[in-house]
């Protein structure tokens, strides 16, 4: 019974607790809604769904990408020969010890200067993709990604027990066996809640794309700035979106990192 | 070039420096303040570290402006604007002190309770106990967190440039459009920002190093 009042006790002070954002919120709301100027969301509606759907293709697109190129990256710091690992910790070095905007322009604008020099670059196929932002905006997002997780999963790599690893060659496994079986699944748990936190991150870096005029659900956000005069309403709105986006990478990530949980209970049986 | 550097990193220095003192405030206020404080903090860490910088950074840029000038309006004042270094700082130490608050935050609660507990049993006064105890037994374990977020200010200093601030990158870009050497440029400005990061790095390790000395190693 006590046991019980306590539990409610304590449902009940949570429930203050969460009470305020939600009122804050609430106020805010009605106040952006009475005081504020909507009337251009119905003009820019269209534009504003194309660039939600370029902010999320872009964040899914580079961390994917990107987790497929940190996995080795991590690996060989580990346990790859020199002449790999030098490499691989120089580019994380670089790539982290450098400002994101800097990367962009110095692709976009610096790779996009000298490319033009070269007429066998310009008569190749490749060409009317090259002239456009998307493919710089990519790949610079996709190298950072790759960079920050390359460092998460080496720290990973080296911190699944040993003993696991000796256990596994003792059951005979090859080095790859090894590898996909126990080392990979151990070190991606342990390299989960990071994950979901860098992945927010890369959410937030998406809208530097937008200095190279990809257009983003920020660049929308800027040019309705610039066509209405009106400051904090774009602003406002792209914020919520920020925030709603960055609840749903926490949501999936939870859901997936129960899942390997799960996976990994069932296995011990 | 050089001057954008040195720009780029007073900016980064002052708005680290304002930063920590909103950090250890905010942290405070987590740990001791009452439950409005707290929920207040909760929003102000919360929103600041799910919003990109860049956003953030408008936001505040515009409505700081707005809120100053419409201070000064109201008390008679002419309408000022602002100094580009001063605006930046601000601004970045509103982002920086989300992120040292949840730092501090951490490392006060990594304490030994009963090192808090004996200040008091001294009869330690709160500022005292904050000032003796509390700040020097949490530096080793919010270094490694805080020299990460020096250089995270280091690297949101080139998000000005969107503002039209001259640091560093700014003025590179601004170089290279003028003599359309943009690759020699941008590699430069990436070798100093490199530069100053492998520097602080080193810096930090020292420091770290100093500031454990009377911490056991597990």
């Amino acid at each position: 019974m006590v046991h019980r009042e306590k539990v409610a006790a304590g449902r009940l002070r949570m429930d203050t607790g969460t009470l305020t954002p939600i009122v804050a919120a609430a106020v805010l709301a009605i106040y952006a809604a009475l005081r504020m100027r909507w009337d251009w969301l119905g003009d820019y509606y269209p534009l504003l769904v194309r660039g939600l759907g370029m902010t999320v293709l872009l964040v899914v697109v580079t961390s994917s990408l990107g987790m497929l190129l940190a996995i080795p990256i991590g690996l060989v710091q580990v346990v790859g020969p020199k002449w790999l690992a030098l490499p691989a910790r120089a580019f994380c070095t670089v790539i982290r010890g450098t400002p994101l905007l800097l990367q962009l322009w110095l692709l976009y604008y610096g790779l996009g200067s000298l490319f033009p020099q070269f007429p066998w670059i310009r008569e190749s196929g490749l060409w009317p993709i090259l002239r456009q932002a998307w493919p710089y905006a990519l790949l610079g997002l996709t190298l950072s990604y790759a960079a920050y997780e390359g460092e998460v999963f080496r720290g990973a790599f080296k911190g699944v027990p040993k003993g696991q690893l000796d256990a596994a060659r003792a059951y005979g496994m090859s080095g790859f066996l090894t590898f996909r079986r126990i080392w990979l699944p151990q070190a991606f748990r342990r390299a989960m809640p990071t994950l979901a936190g860098e992945t927010i991150l890369q959410l937030k870096a998406t809208p530097l794309v937008a200095t190279i005029t990809v257009v983003d659900v920020y660049s929308v956000a800027a040019q309705v700035r610039q066509q209405t005069y009106l400051t904090y309403e774009p602003l406002l709105l792209i914020c919520a979106i920020y925030i709603v986006l960055a609840v749903v990478i926490t949501r999936v990530f939870t859901r997936l990192s129960g899942k390997s949980r799960d996976n990994t209970a069932f296995r011990k049986t | 070039m050089l001057v954008g550097l040195m720009r780029s990193l007073t900016i980064a220095f002052g708005a680290f420096a304002l930063g920590l003192v909103i950090g250890v405030a905010g942290a405070l206020g987590k740990l001791g303040g009452g439950g409005a404080t707290r929920q207040a903090l909760d929003l102000y860490t919360t929103i600041v570290r799910s919003v990109p910088e860049l956003v953030l950074i408008l936001i505040v840029y515009f409505a700081g402006a707005d809120l100053i000038n419409g201070v000064l309006t109201a008390f008679g004042q002419e309408k000022i604007d602002f100094n580009g270094a001063v605006a930046g700082i601000v601004v970045l130490a509103v982002v920086q002190g989300a992120y040292s608050t949840e730092v501090i935050r951490g490392a006060i609660l990594s304490i030994p309770y009963g090192q808090i507990e004996a200040a008091h049993a001294y009869g330690m006064s709160p500022w005292l106990t904050l000032r003796r105890v509390t700040l020097p037994a949490l530096l080793p374990f919010a270094l490694p967190g805080l020299s990460n977020l020096w250089l995270i200010a280091m690297k949101d200093t080139a998000l000005l440039a969107v503002l039209g601030f001259g640091e560093l990158t700014q003025v590179t870009r601004q170089a290279a459009g003028t003599t359309k050497a943009y690759f020699t440029f941008f590699i430069a400005a990436g070798g100093m920002y490199l530069l100053a990061t492998m520097l602080s790095n080193l810096l930090s390790r020292r420091l770290e190093a100093w500031a454990t000395k009377g911490v056991a190693h597990v």
